[in-house]
C-alpha cells in the first residue's frame, strides 16, 4: 500500500489526530496527513463534528453539576464548625 | 493602601461549605467523598493559616487546597489501573486491524434519526436536549477511572496538559492515547444509546 493510500484508509490514526488537535497544535506532517484523510473520508468528518460537540456538552454537564446547588447536611456542618472552633480555642 | 484579605475561619462553614461541596461533588460524583474532602480542606487550611498571603480571596485559597485533595482521590482511584498496559490497544475494537479503517458496526452515523439533528448539525444546541445530556452522563460514568480523571481535569479545569501529566504521572503519548480511547468509547456509547 502506498503512503497516500495508507493515510486515506487509516481512520484510526485520523481520529487520534482529530482528538489531539482539539488540545494542541499538530506538527506540519500531522496537519497534512489529517487534511488528506479528511478530504476523502466523510465518516471521519462526521466523527470530528460529533467529537467537538461532545466536548462542548461535557463542559456544560460539569458546569451544570457545579451549579446544582446541593447543600451539605446541617449536622455535618455543625460538626465541622465545632471542630474549627475547638482548634482555634486551643 | 492595598487592602489585604483577612481569614475568618469561624465563618468558613457558613460562607463556603456548600460551595466547596458542590465543587467537589461535580468532580467526584460521590457524596460521601465530596463531604469528607470539604472537612479535610477546612482542617488542612487551619493548619496553614500562616501560609495565607492575603492576595487571593478566602474562597479561592480554600478551593486551591480542595483541588489538591481531589487530585489525590483521582490518584487513588487510578492506582489500581496503573498496571493496565496502554499498548493493549482496545481501540482495535473500532477499526480493522490491517488498514485502520472503521469497522462497519462502529462507524459514526448521523445522530439525527428523525428527531432534531442534535449531534449532526453545527448550530443546534445539544445541551438543550435533556435526553442526550443524560445519555452522555451515563456514558461518562462507564469510563475507567483513569480516563474519567483525565477527561474531568482537561475539560473542567482547562488545566494545562503537562500539569495533568505530572499530577497523574502519565507520559504525554499515553495521555493522547487515553484521550483518543475515551472519546471513541464515549461517542460509540452515545450512538448506541441514541439510535
Amino acid at each position: 500500500m502506498g503512503v497516500i493510500k495508507k493515510i486515506q484508509y487509516n481512520c484510526r490514526h485520523a481520529t487520534y489526530l482529530i482528538e489531539k488537535r482539539q488540545h494542541v497544535r499538530l506538527t506540519l506532517r500531522e496537519r497534512i496527513e489529517l487534511a488528506i484523510h479528511l478530504s476523502g473520508c466523510s465518516v471521519c468528518r462526521l466523527f470530528q463534528k460529533q467529537s467537538r460537540m461532545i466536548n462542548k456538552m461535557i463542559k456544560g454537564v460539569f458546569r451544570a453539576k457545579e451549579e446544582e446547588g446541593r447543600r451539605l447536611d446541617e449536622d455535618f456542618k455543625r460538626t465541622m464548625q465545632r471542630q474549627i472552633d475547638e482548634r482555634l480555642n486551643k | 493602601m492595598v487592602e489585604t484579605i483577612v481569614l475568618e475561619p469561624r465563618s468558613w462553614v457558613s460562607a463556603h461549605a456548600d460551595y466547596l461541596y458542590n465543587y467537589a461533588f461535580a468532580r467526584l460524583d460521590h457524596e460521601e467523598q465530596a463531604r469528607d474532602l470539604v472537612q479535610e480542606t477546612f482542617l488542612a487550611a487551619l493548619e496553614r493559616l500562616d501560609q495565607f498571603k492575603g492576595r487571593s480571596s478566602e474562597r479561592t485559597w480554600l478551593t486551591a487546597i480542595l483541588k489538591f485533595k481531589i487530585i489525590d482521590v483521582y490518584r487513588k482511584r487510578n492506582s489500581g489501573l496503573q498496571t493496565e498496559r496502554v499498548d493493549r490497544e482496545p481501540e482495535q475494537e473500532f477499526f480493522e486491524a490491517d488498514n485502520g479503517h472503521w469497522k462497519e458496526e462502529y462507524s459514526p452515523r448521523p445522530l439525527g434519526a428523525g428527531r432534531e439533528d442534535a449531534l449532526g448539525v453545527e448550530d443546534s444546541d445539544p445541551l438543550a436536549d435533556k435526553e442526550l445530556t443524560s445519555i452522555l452522563q451515563r456514558c461518562l460514568q462507564k469510563l475507567p477511572a483513569l480516563w474519567y480523571s483525565v477527561f474531568t481535569m482537561k475539560h473542567m479545569e482547562e488545566e494545562a496538559t503537562d500539569k495533568i501529566l505530572q499530577e497523574l504521572k502519565l507520559t504525554s503519548s499515553n495521555f493522547w492515547v487515553i484521550i483518543h480511547r475515551a472519546k471513541l468509547n464515549l461517542r460509540a456509547c452515545i450512538q448506541k444509546a441514541w439510535l
